[in-house]
């Protein structure tokens, strides 16, 4: 009887202690799909979430939650707890937060990457990484000696077709003879699997390597292979002081700000954001001097080109891989046509996995 | 895919140097299984070792000290599932999976001050032979240590299981703890022996990973390969040498398959990535199918908690 009453207490302060909080201050709420320690795609969110905390505002994260059932209940969870804005950060949390977006109407929801906002309070934003690869491959194509590009892919979704085809466009526009090789390690973070596929490219020729996962092994890879790379996400400039030309860095820091600070004024609204280098949400790392000088003058203007809207990444005529024209002459693809990219274009070789 | 023979050597040399942790973590999983323990623990005593050896590595500034660090480390996290299911009895299946867990939690929490840091350059054996001899060369020379000791390891560990003495008190212990017991084995001494060196070994293969395969230290960074050990054994049928076959053929697949992708070979990448699955299952089931020796192998007592008789 006694312990009965023990525990019923106890549940009873805990559910009170529950609600007294979710009536609290303004919370905001962070969802990762990798470890805040990837030094990668995960780490730069956590960065931007350090500088919403920086504000005063109390936030909470989960690291490492998998994109499936697990993910609608790690933001569900989130969302009974009293968090008032969620930042949901990886390509497939988007159904689950749509869903869950639902059932809690007054809770705003941010989803990092995706396209459906099926309710008033979903936002989606991302970034036009696809300029950092336009960057990237002007310079791969010029500092190539064997023409081929290695090239570790994730998913088949358009974000990273879109970006293989970005870098081979800009490559093959300085070096026409450039090939574009091609390995899915079907993860987004296995740093044993990324290396294998980095040293299987590397032993065929590829003397580039780039890649569309998160971890930093293909470029600690190079390094020890003595080929060029590029870092993702973030700069990996420290894991292959040598041989990194630069790395894409993604600072969702402005953006994470502003919107909490619109959730907790009341001033926030449903919006889709896609960002590029001209907001500053795609940014470059510091460019390896062992480019030499007049490379990095090139790309350095086209960087302001694209930044100011002189250049375009995807600037016809563009033909797929039969050769049926894309993009017509004379102009550039518009944003539908990039949200929703599945082909590759000439000069990629293999085929999209389905 | 050029086809001239020292690239063949270098595919193999790399074939070799990512199946060494699958050696390691198994063959050290296979005397622990031999004396009657299933310790499904395999993933977390290797990440554990994974940790300690680069944490070791970066606070010593030597990669000896690191090496045995490790291996202490995957010895103290098994000694705690040795205290647990020998002398506490508790479920061996139950506490494994309870070891993984927390290896992979604490080797996160210790790893915390670890991240973004670089790895050292591990030593390489006799690399102007690798460069001198063609096709030979980067198969034989070029290497760390520690991959021609796990490459030794499952023939040391064949002859031990089958010629010495202490093998066969720990092939006794696994197929009839009873009597084992009878004839005056102590059975929960020569379990708990045969589980720190299963520890030991699979926290040797962590550090591998860490130190070696992809010099730093990243969360999770074994990346399931505990899994895939264990299951090497079973399919192996407890026998060191296959053990060896199926870790060679898991680690061609896994890179000839990358190959594959990169020469733009027109065959599904979904099929392709569960190759080195279905290969070594079938391949391992195929030179494995004589009945009689299966039942030679299997230790008979697995996973059984042994209750004294008083």
């Amino acid at each position: 009887m006694y312990k009965l009453f023990l525990r019923s207490l106890i549940s009873v302060l805990f559910l009170l202690g529950f609600s007294l909080n979710a009536n609290a201050e303004f919370k905001v709420g962070f969802v990762y799909v990798g470890p805040t320690g990837d030094h990668g795609w995960t780490y730069q969110h956590h960065e931007g979430r350090n500088a919403v905390e920086a504000l005063g505002i109390k936030t909470t994260y989960v690291e490492s939650v998998p994109e499936g059932a697990d993910a609608e209940r790690v933001i569900r969870q989130l969302a009974q707890s009293g968090h008032d804005l969620i930042f949901t950060t990886s390509f497939g949390y988007m159904d689950p937060t749509n869903k869950v977006a639902k059932d809690f109407p007054n809770v705003k929801f941010e989803h990092a990457t995706g396209y459906k906002r099926e309710h008033s309070n979903v936002s989606t934003y991302s970034a036009r990484f696809y300029e950092g690869r336009t960057l990237l491959g002007h310079m791969a194509g010029k500092m190539t000696k064997t023409n081929t590009i290695g090239y570790i892919a994730s998913f088949p979704i358009p974000e990273v077709i879109r970006g293989i085809n970005a870098m081979t466009l800009a490559a093959q526009k300085v070096n026409p003879d450039i090939k574009t090789k091609i390995v899915w390690v079907f993860t987004w973070y296995d740093p044993g699997k990324e290396s294998e596929a980095a040293q299987a490219l590397i032993d065929q020729g590829a003397d580039i390597i780039m890649q569309h996962t998160d971890s930093t092994a293909p470029v600690q890879v190079a390094e020890k292979a003595g080929v060029w790379s590029f870092g993702q996400a973030s700069d990996m400039q420290r894991f292959a002081p040598k041989s990194i030309l630069t790395s894409i860095i993604d600072d969702w820091a402005p953006y994470y700000v502003e919107r909490s600070i619109a959730a907790r004024d009341g001033t926030w609204k449903q919006q889709d954001t896609w960002h590029g280098l001209k907001e500053g949400m795609v940014a470059m790392a510091p460019y390896n001097s062992a480019m030499g000088s007049d490379l990095i003058k090139e790309v350095e203007q086209l960087q302001k080109d694209l930044a100011s809207g002189k250049a375009h990444s995807f600037t016809g005529p563009i033909y797929d891989q039969k050769g049926n024209i894309l993009v017509a002459e004379g102009s550039v693809a518009d944003d539908g046509m990039l949200a929703g990219m599945n082909v590759y274009v000439k000069g990629v070789e293999g085929d999209i996995p389905q | 895919m050029s086809f001239d023979l020292n690239f063949i050597g270098i595919l193999i040399g790399a074939i070799m140097a990512s199946s060494v942790p699958l050696i390691l973590a198994a063959s050290g999983e296979l005397i622990t299984e031999r004396s009657g323990v299933l310790n499904l623990g395999v993933e977390g005593m290797m990440i554990i070792g994974a940790i300690s050896g680069f944490a070791l590595m970066v606070v010593t500034d030597n990669l000896f000290f690191a090496v045995v660090g490790s291996m202490l480390s995957g010895l103290i996290i098994s000694l705690i599932f040795g205290l647990l299911t020998q002398s506490l009895l508790t479920n061996h299946v139950a506490t494994g999976l309870a070891l993984t867990i927390f290896g992979i939690g604490m080797s996160a929490m210790i790893g915390k001050n670890f991240v973004g840091i670089p790895g050292k350059e591990f030593p390489l054996l006799f690399l102007n032979l690798k460069e001198s001899i063609p096709f030979l060369g980067p198969i034989f020379f070029g290497h760390t240590i520690i991959l021609y000791f796990a490459f030794v390891l499952p023939f040391l560990t064949n002859y031990f299981l089958k010629k010495t003495k202490t093998g066969l008190i720990i092939r006794a212990v696994g197929d009839s703890p009873t009597s084992a017991s009878n004839q005056g084995i102590n059975v929960t001494l020569v379990r708990y022996c045969c589980i720190l060196y299963g520890g030991a070994m699979c926290g040797l293969a962590g550090a591998y990973l860490s130190l070696i395969y992809t010099p730093q230290w990243i969360e999770n960074m074994t990346g399931g390969r505990g899994w895939i050990a264990l299951a090497l054994v079973v399919f192996a049928t407890w026998s060191p040498i296959k053990v060896l076959i199926g870790a060679l053929i898991f680690g061609g697949i896994t890179i000839l398959q990358l190959h594959m992708q990169a020469v733009g070979l027109r065959i599904p990448v979904q099929l392709l990535s569960a190759l080195p699955y279905i290969m070594t299952i079938i391949v391992l089931v195929v030179i494995s199918r004589d009945s009689r020796k299966i039942k030679l192998n299997t230790p008979t007592s697995l996973g059984q908690i042994f209750y004294k008789e008083k």
